[in-house]
């Protein structure tokens, strides 16, 4: 069954006709051709499709399409403003945070998603003081919430860094 | 060496990367064919070995969408001659579950993925046999090995040596079946123009896959084009051509449309090859200071029926260590299984698992430092080849690693530090990857102002070859490198081999250098050194290995140190901080060849405690087949990482003095976990992965 819905990515609307079964990533990758968000499995188990729905960070392989409404979609390449790279694409490269790259666009739409919840004062498991709404990016804190992004070519000692720089930067890391 | 040190060795940032980490460099399914894409999904087989005696696309031809069912009835014919699991749908035959059986063409991925499971099949099969173990009967001895090493070696009497040694180790190790996974899946688009094929394609050496589509279709080299700038992870997977390209082909040239099959992660379990599981008996000699008598280690693992496939996996043992005696072997189990193929070193990394964790019983046996043990048996040249290495620091690489982890003065005995629930211990191993420079053309141009074009038909899949080769052009041509253009990932570049065997930089690198040369020279000898107004373009390369692969052992070495905690409530196993040194040559970029280094090491880490495909042994098939029941190291996983190298270029090696090190990391760094969690727990794990429940296992056999 075709259904019409407008998906509002990276900062403009596209009206579209998807199938119901029709993910949100693949109405991106295949549909949009807004092949940023990557497919790494399908099933919501290695994270390198995540973007940022309303600025919180999801699977997009586990989102139907239909489902999204008016919220916006950004991707990695949708946080580049004017052209210029954020903070956090600039940080990767500097500490060579991938190898092949396919995760990446996933880690780094991860990584906002971490810095938010941070500036939210959301725990992780391994949060010691969970009232503490003053959350530290320690390196045990970025380990522990970007373990949703796999990455086979194991950047995982770099990532760790890449985050923390742009932590530190703004203010989410003593 | 005649190249200008400025760029090379320098960590300069990846050129690929600010494309990368936005998303937007065009890996194989992103490429834009000029035309709307059909979508292929495979119908596969649900048995091991028998015959397909119905098929029925009927149900699935009727679904609004469909363009077209392919099954062996309607399939393109394929030439003969073909390998492996290459002649898709050319038979109804079965050789391993998971095989395609039929393939589904349509509108878009919804409706092909749908039809996928209206397409009706029933088969004859047979009982698989799909259980490896060292007493099988049909064991066979392959003709050789992978990567042409003789398959066994035999030098003076082990038996006799180890019947006369003051301390012996005799055990058993065993390594799991292994998938590459890859995160970027394998993935395929074609369209046909006329008699041309243009295929944008997830693989290590565009020039592999053009090989095996023109001979499958017919068609000179020429008329195939395979295009992948961008690969997203390889590890092997996509060194050799699958059932994937040859299907995209086919469906493509039956609809007349731009195809595209991107397997699912699923398949990636059947349809992309595999690591052998093996069982390696190892059994060392040593006089009671530590001296080896007699090596021996003997290999057992398995390969498909349709293929051939035998892992190297007791070669790195021909090389470690000195010893008089000496024996390695590999036997084969031929079974029901798909066509297992290279993944991440291959050979070294089951291989060097097993050596080096018996190197670590050798040494608790004769209460020894097990750096000791390694540096007493350091052999001056190599053991079984009786040549001179052309460089060898594996000594200093376990001097500066000791020094650099603070090993001095550790407790040589086992469970005699916890820390609350924890039991702590330290570990070492040996890492060791050969050296070897394959075949590679080459062409630069310049143009009149001095831009230079170099092309050649390399990949990066991840290693920083991008990087690192335009900072080779760039010092070999004595320019910037803002003024170079590299092209790479592409059949109408000039012809080298694919990335594997570590072989990357040795190979095109040298094939960069060596044309540079000669565009120089030129430049001096017949335009007195002045850019001509329309350029000058130069062809080149090498031929294979250089002059002193015959008279000298060439290998890159390493040394892993490791700690390793261990709950004793849970069984639960880290990994915080490990320390590896590296003596891998020349280090042409000093960022991207670290993370190669570290992204090799996490894999083996990967391995030590995680990786294990399990085949039901009843139904035949890979019960775990996702990523989430195939574990690999996440984030949390891996802890501290000290990478660094020696500063000791090869110049014997190739024309840069490097050595190849996309792989060695890898290699010995299950072995100094699983060393370091004995030395933690007292208890030897022989069988990878370490997964907690295996803590409690050993504590009821203790
Ligand atoms: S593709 Fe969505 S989590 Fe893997
Ligand atoms: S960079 Fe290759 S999977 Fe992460």
């Amino acid at each position: 069954m075709d259904t019409e819905i407008t998906l509002r990515v990276d900062g403009a609307a596209h009206p579209l006709t998807v199938d119901t079964r029709t993910t949100l990533l693949d109405a991106l990758r295949e549909r949009l051709r807004n092949t940023s968000p990557k497919k790494g499995c399908d099933h919501g188990q290695c994270g390198a499709c995540t973007v940022l729905l309303d600025g919180r960070r999801v699977n997009s392989c586990l989102v139907l399409a239909v489902t999204v409404g008016d919220a916006e979609v950004t991707t990695s390449d949708g946080l580049a403003a004017d052209g210029q790279p954020h903070r956090l694409h600039r940080s990767f490269v500097e500490y060579d945070a991938f190898q092949c790259g396919y995760c990446t666009p996933g880690q780094v739409c991860s990584a906002m998603g971490v810095l938010a919840e941070a500036r939210a004062g959301w725990p992780s498991a391994v949060t010691g003081d969970l009232d503490d709404a003053d959350v530290d990016l320690t390196d045990a804190e970025i380990r522990e919430r970007m373990s949703g992004n796999l990455c086979r070519c194991a950047a995982y000692a770099n990532i760790v860094p890449a985050v923390a720089a742009v932590a530190q930067a703004e203010g989410v890391r003593r | 060496m005649t190249t200008i040190d400025r760029v090379v060795g320098a960590g300069v940032d990846r050129i690929d990367g600010p494309a990368k980490v936005r998303g937007t460099a065009p890996y194989a399914y992103e490429q834009d064919p000029g035309e709307p894409i059909a979508h292929l999904a495979v119908v596969q087989s649900t048995v091991n070995r028998g015959r397909v005696t119905r098929l029925d696309p009927a149900r699935a031809e009727a679904m609004t969408g469909v363009l077209t069912v392919l099954t062996p009835d309607n399939a393109p014919r394929l030439a003969e001659g073909l390998a492996s699991d290459l002649p898709v749908l050319q038979s109804l035959d079965v050789a391993y579950q998971g095989q395609v059986v039929a393939a589904v063409v349509a509108e878009t991925s919804e409706i092909a993925r749908a039809a996928v499971g209206a397409v009706l099949v029933e088969y004859a099969a047979e009982e698989p046999d799909v259980v490896l173990s060292a007493d099988r009967q049909d064991l066979y001895a392959p003709e050789q090995v992978n990567a042409g090493f003789a398959t066994d070696s035999i030098i003076g009497d082990v038996d006799q040596a180890l019947g006369a040694a003051a301390v012996t180790v005799d055990a058993t190790y065993e390594t799991p079946t292994q998938h590459n996974n890859p995160i970027e899946m394998h993935t395929s688009m074609a369209r046909w123009d006329g008699d041309s094929l243009t295929m944008w394609d997830a693989n290590q050496g565009p020039h592999t896959i053009v090989n095996d589509l023109a001979k499958g279709f017919g068609l000179d080299r020429g008329q195939v084009r395979v295009i992948s700038p961008y690969v997203g992870g390889a590890f092997g997977s996509k060194a050799f051509t699958h059932p994937n390209q040859m299907l995209a082909a086919m469906a493509a040239r039956v609809v007349a449309r731009t195809v595209v099959f991107e397997l699912s992660r699923q398949q990636m379990f059947s349809l992309v090859g595999h690591r052998t599981p093996t069982i390696q008996r190892v059994r060392l000699g040593a006089d009671a200071d530590g001296r080896l008598t007699a090596i021996s280690h003997e290999v057992v693992e398995h390969t498909a029926r349709i293929m051939e496939f035998a892992e190297q996996t007791a070669t790195p043992t021909r090389l470690m260590y000195a010893a008089e005696n000496r024996r390695t072997t590999h036997r084969l189990a031929r079974l029901d299984v798909p066509p297992p193929t290279i993944m991440r070193a291959p050979g070294e990394t089951p291989g060097m698992f097993a050596l080096e964790s018996a190197m670590d019983e050798l040494a608790a046996a004769l209460g020894m430092d097990p750096i000791e043990l390694r540096i007493r048996n350091e052999p001056a040249q190599d053991p079984e080849r009786h040549v001179p290495w052309s460089s060898r620091h594996l000594v200093e690489c376990l001097r500066t690693g000791a020094e650099r982890f603070g090993w001095a003065g550790r407790d040589l005995r086992p469970r005699k530090r916890t820390e609350g629930r924890w039991l702590v211990g330290t570990g070492v191993a040996s890492a060791t990857y050969p050296t070897r420079r394959r075949r590679a053309q080459c062409r630069i141009s310049v143009d009149g102002r001095g831009r230079y074009t170099v092309e050649i038909d390399g990949s990066d899949i991840g290693t920083g070859a991008w990087t690192a080769l335009s900072q080779i052009a760039a010092d070999a041509l004595a320019t910037d490198l803002g003024s170079i253009e590299l092209h790479i990932g592409d059949s109408r570049l000039p012809r080298a081999g694919g990335a594997g065997g570590s072989t990357g930089l040795a190979s095109w690198g040298s094939a960069i250098v060596l044309t540079a040369r000669d565009l120089r020279r030129r430049l001096d000898d017949e335009y007195g050194g002045q850019l001509p107004a329309d350029g000058v373009s130069v062809d080149g390369g090498v031929e294979g290995e250089g002059p002193h692969a015959k008279t000298h052992s060439m290998h890159a070495f390493g040394a892993h140190l490791v700690e390793v905690r261990v709950d004793q409530d849970t069984g639960e196993v880290r990994v915080p901080r490990a320390t590896s040194v590296y003596d891998g040559g020349t280090i042409v970029n000093a960022k991207t060849a670290r993370s190669q280094f570290l992204g090799g090491f996490s894999m083996g880490v990967s391995m030590a405690l995680h990786e294990e495909s399990l085949i039901d042994p009843r139904l035949g098939h890979y019960v775990n087949h996702d990523l989430a029941g195939y574990h690999v190291a996440t984030n949390a996983d891996i802890g501290e990482l000290d990478i660094s190298w020696l500063d000791e270029p090869d110049e014997l090696a190739n024309e840069l003095g490097l050595k190849g090190i996309g792989e060695i990391g890898i290699t010995g760094a299950a072995a100094a976990v699983a060393n370091a969690y004995w030395h933690a727990t007292g208890l030897r794990v022989r069988d990878l992965p370490i997964t907690p429940d295996k803590y409690f296992r050993e504590l009821d056999l203790a």
